[in-house]
């Protein structure tokens, strides 16, 4: 064991005398040494679960770039659809002819822009990589429960990915119907030509997606519900590991619903049914399925769909109550409180679906009961909100790149679910519903608050996964510039809806009224570009670092929690000796009497008399 | 435009050249004395933090002088003025909660930096505070709650009750078409596999309800009437949006959609009321449907009832030529023209 000298963390070594007869100590870290990792077992087929979060951090962010820039393209295209834009043809081919985007082109750039940032980045990307990477080293598990699941969960994310990008380069494009993918258009290639190949290469790729979210979901819940160390209760689990644990469970629930809605979708388009289709005339021609109903479709969609933005977000307030308390240098204020809005928030995610659907001309009487279980998700939305709040408030804050994202996360989180409320109340959401209102609400919480989760636990776990710090000058650059480019982005974006302005347009030539939205438009796309060239920033740091960065200590951020008991050194089973136990909460930070401003999980209470209080036992 | 692209692979390698340079140099300092590194990034981060409250409070609120105008007018429906008063209250209590929670938030970033002579107030559990943000929040969203439902029962019981002016609005790739109803106020049915070039609607000339139907590519309204829209889509879904009257539909193959509303003033009140002579009302497709989607719309004219009974008289009918034949006494199916057109 690599014991750094600095590590102000000597209780780790008392854990070892902590652990007799513990259920972990057979399969200790002998045979780890046996064999030695070639290259491919080692980078590409591991099942060491630091290995897989890494592999998808890196595939995440490189799916995060290529979204980012087709957002750019489509964000320039609606500035200034005039001009000419000569690289377009260099980057895009035919779809980008004489410097022009192509009309189908946009709402194809849309349609994967979408499907990437929700699925492949904030799904896959932020579970994917902070479960595998949190999960066993916070609750104190060697792996996984399964590595070779979880290696399997990766591949089918790999694979799933390798076909969404392969759609890019078809003859018909990809899919263009929105990243809701709602038939008839999407199941009818006569009626746009995305809906061809471009349409079943998405769904292929879906399937496998869902395989993936799937298995790690699986593996996640039976990993917390069985492997935690002795002494780590439920109710001394860190905030990030509940947070995980309701995401996955939501995955469990609701990504099978998604999958029955892309079957049926595939039955559709390819062995005759209609599920989906009914009386339609399209392309000259009366079209033989009847009987179905496109509605049918959004219910099944938007059950999984809403569960999803929490799906998104959960992890990233999971990842912010953990770095913002340690940055506070103060526990997590109401961690009980935060897991029961975490609950709730996840039990009323299954019910408001219909908030989608408002104007489908679903039954109104559904439409009050969605009204009323969607606003109530605004109360333990609240409870969150005010509870950071309060964390921070007679804290000691440590300024890092991570806490400044953190306190970002709660600041957009707080603006997007405002407009939320709105969205909500489904009389008002007639005329704000699939306009750039609605456009602005989801960017500012999930293109915002839940990316910023994902940066701040970037930044924090850093050091755990490379074993060195990213550089927290470009970090501070890179949060400032981003916050800013975001804002500006998203912020005159909802003016754009109350003008009235349709989402998913090409261009806004089609009614006079809005030639004067034009201004809106170029502020939003400069901070755009602005808020895109930030990231390059962060790319440069992220990767440099991996090599050149400062080197960590064992504890830098000087936490409670287990994974910093680790070697810096990755090793399979993580612990060289005993895994440590666990004695207290993870939040003893600032406690009164206490020698130092944190007191690690794995020290007991009985070498803690200073700090001790009556309800310590 | 290669040149362009050489331009940008060179200078974004130069900046990644300087980006090293600075991280490195950085990195080498840092070494020496972190500590006081961390202090410094703590003043100007949490000067930051106050920084960014009140520049990002103060041009918020310029943007929205700007931006504000630019925004739909008030609403030129009776529900939508009611949508509108609703958005008011909605609107006062979200920003005052905005700005609370953004000011407490960015404030306390603010003030209480690390100073390595202070401890944090251990303060982690008081369940009296817990209860005041869930029952203040509470109180506030049943407030909001009920308002909102009742306003919504109001406008969807007048979309079911079947009563004004019926008129189709029949969406298909990349255009609407509006049908009256005319004298009868039916709609005579129609059937999608009844299309043809000569009859793109589908509608069942055998229907007596069809006689006096008429056939616009205008949506022309009279004020001060209550509009009841049969919305109908031959391919994909779309959507009707009439963003000025506060009015959206989904159009969706298979199933009739309706809402009902009432224009409360003329295109050239309009005109008059926003001091733009250019004004007119617009009817826009809001769901995404295929490539041309961005310019699927038709044009919207709110007119005096007169007016409008003599804009009727100059449509054409569904069927010209049959119109003489078409027995007028038949009398209609017992049944809507909503459930008969859904089969
Ligand atoms: C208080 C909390 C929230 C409420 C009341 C709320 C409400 C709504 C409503 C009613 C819509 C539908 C709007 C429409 O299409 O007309 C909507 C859309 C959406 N919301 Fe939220 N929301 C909340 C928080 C969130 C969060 C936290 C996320 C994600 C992290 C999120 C992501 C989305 C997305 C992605 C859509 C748009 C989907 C689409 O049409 O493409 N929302 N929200
Ligand atoms: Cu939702
Ligand atoms: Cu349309």
């Amino acid at each position: 064991m690599e014991v750094n000298p600095h590590n102000s963390m000597a209780h780790g070594a008392h854990a070892d005398e902590h652990a007799h007869g513990h259920s972990h100590d057979h399969h200790g870290h002998d045979h780890d040494h046996d064999h030695e990792d070639n290259f491919w077992s080692k980078y590409i087929f591991s099942t060491d679960h630091k290995m897989i979060a890494k592999q998808y951090l890196n595939v995440a962010i490189f799916m995060g770039f290529l979204a980012m820039f087709m957002s750019l393209i489509f964000r320039m295209q609606l500035a200034w659809p005039d001009a000419k834009l000569p690289f377009l043809e260099d980057v895009i081919g035919k779809w980008g002819k004489d410097g022009k985007l192509d009309p189908g082109f946009y709402l194809a750039l849309v349609t994967i822009h979408g499907t990437i940032m929700v699925f492949f980045v904030l799904t896959a990307g932020l579970s994917g990589t902070f479960s595998n990477l949190l999960i066993p080293l916070q609750l104190g598990a060697r792996d996984m429960a399964s590595g070779f699941l979880n290696a399997l969960s990766f591949w089918f994310f790999a694979l799933s990915s390798i076909i969404m990008l392969f759609s890019l380069g078809i003859e018909t494009g990809p899919a263009s119907g929105g990243w809701t993918v709602y038939p008839p258009l999407s199941a009818l290639p006569q009626a746009i030509p995305g809906s061809g190949l471009g349409m079943t290469l998405w769904l292929v790729s879906m399937v496998f997606f869902i395989a993936s979210s799937l298995l790690g979901s699986i593996n996640y819940i039976s990993t917390i519900i069985n492997l935690r160390t002795k002494g780590m209760a439920m109710t001394r689990m860190p905030l990030t590991i509940w947070a995980f644990f309701i995401t996955a469970i939501l995955g469990v629930l609701s990504f099978p619903v998604l999958l029955a809605a892309a079957l049926l979708l595939v039955f559709d388009r390819s062995f005759g049914t209609s599920f989906y289709l009914s009386d339609i005339f399209i392309d000259g021609a009366p079209l033989d399925h009847a009987g179905g109903s496109p509605i049918l479709y959004q219910h099944l969609f938007w059950f999984l769909g809403h569960p999803e933005v929490y799906i998104v977000l959960l992890p990233a307030l999971g990842l912010a109550s953990e770095v913002i308390s340690v940055n506070s240098r103060k526990p997590i204020f109401g961690y009980k409180a935060m897991i029961g809005s975490m609950l709730v928030i996840a039990f009323l995610s299954f019910i408001v679906w219909g908030h989608h659907m408002f104007v489908t001309g679903m039954n109104p009487f559904l439409g009050s009961v969605f009204v009323f279980t969607t606003l109530l998700v605004a109360i333990p939305s609240a409870v969150k909100v005010f509870n950071y709040i309060t964390t921070l408030w007679r804290g000691n804050i440590q300024f890092t790149p991570q806490m400044l994202f953190g306190i970002g996360l709660v600041s957009t989180f707080i603006t997007g679910g405002l407009t939320g409320i709105i969205l909500g109340d489904s009389a008002l959401d007639i005329n704000v519903h699939d306009t750039y209102f609605v456009v602005a609400h989801f960017h500012i919480v999930m293109g915002s608050s839940a990316i910023f989760g994902m940066f701040a636990g970037v930044y924090h776990w850093f050091p755990k996964m490379y074993g060195r710090l990213m550089n927290k000058k470009l970090g501070f650059i890179h949060f400032w510039l981003t916050i800013i480019g975001l804002y500006g982005t998203f912020f005159p974006m909802h003016f754009l809806g109350l003008a009235g302005v349709p989402r998913r347009y090409y261009a806004n030539t089609a009614y006079d009224g809005f030639a004067n939205l034009i201004n809106i438009n170029h502020v939003v796309t400069v901070f755009a570009i602005i808020g895109g060239l930030a990231q390059f920033i962060f790319l440069f740091n992220f990767y440099y670092s991996i090599k050149n960065g400062k080197k960590s200590s064992q504890n830098p951020w000087k936490s409670n929690t287990l994974e910093w008991t680790t070697p810096i050194e990755h090793l399979h089973g993580n612990w060289p000796g005993a895994i440590p136990e666990v004695h207290r909460w993870p939040y003893d930070y600032g406690k009164p009497g206490a020698k130092e401003d944190f007191i690690c999980q794995t020290v007991p209470f009985s070498e803690t008399p200073e700090s001790n209080t009556p309800h310590d036992h | 435009m290669n040149i362009l692209l050489i331009l940008a692979v060179v200078f974004g390698t130069l900046v990644l050249v300087r980006l090293a340079n600075v991280a490195a140099l950085a990195s080498k300092l840092s070494g020496e004395n972190e500590e006081a590194e961390q202090e410094s990034a703590n003043r100007w981060n949490s000067i930051g933090m106050i920084a960014f409250l009140i520049i990002g409070l103060s041009v918020m609120v310029y943007i929205m002088n700007l931006y504000l105008p630019l925004t739909l007018p008030k609403a030129a429906s009776e529900h939508g003025e009611a949508i509108d008063g609703l958005m008011t209250i909605n609107w006062t209590v979200l920003f005052i909660t905005f700005f609370i929670t953004q000011i407490l938030l960015f404030f306390f970033a603010y003030k209480y930096r690390y100073n390595k002579n202070r401890r944090s107030f251990y303060f982690h559990d008081n369940n009296k505070l817990e209860a005041i943000w869930t029952i203040i929040p509470t109180i506030v969203l049943a407030a909001l709650i009920t308002t909102g439902m009742s306003e919504w029962n109001e406008i969807t019981k007048k979309s079911a009750s079947m009563k004004g002016i019926v008129i189709q609005i029949y969406a298909k790739q990349f255009d609407f078409t509006a049908r009256y109803a005319g004298k009868d106020n039916k709609l005579g049915s129609s059937f999608f596999r009844s299309i043809t070039d000569t009859n793109p609607l589908g509608i069942d000339s055998s229907d007596a309800a069809t006689a006096d139907d008429l056939i616009a590519k205008e949506l022309v309204l009279p004020k001060g009437a209550e509009v009841q829209l049969m919305i109908n889509s031959r391919d994909v879904i779309h959507s009707v949006y009439l963003p000025h009257f506060r009015v959206q539909m989904n159009a969706v193959p298979g199933m009739t959609t309706r809402f009902a509303f009432k224009p409360t003033k003329t295109t050239a009140e309009m005109q008059k009321e926003t001091g733009n002579p250019k004004f007119e009302f617009i009817m826009l497709c809001n769901k995404i449907c295929g490539v041309a989607h961005y310019n699927m719309k038709m044009p919207v004219r709110v007119v005096e009832p007169a007016e409008y009974e003599e804009w009727l008289k100059t449509q054409s009918a569904v069927f010209p030529k049959e119109e003489a034949a078409a027995p007028a006494a038949t009398p209609a199916p017992a049944d809507s023209a909503a459930t008969s057109m859904a089969k």
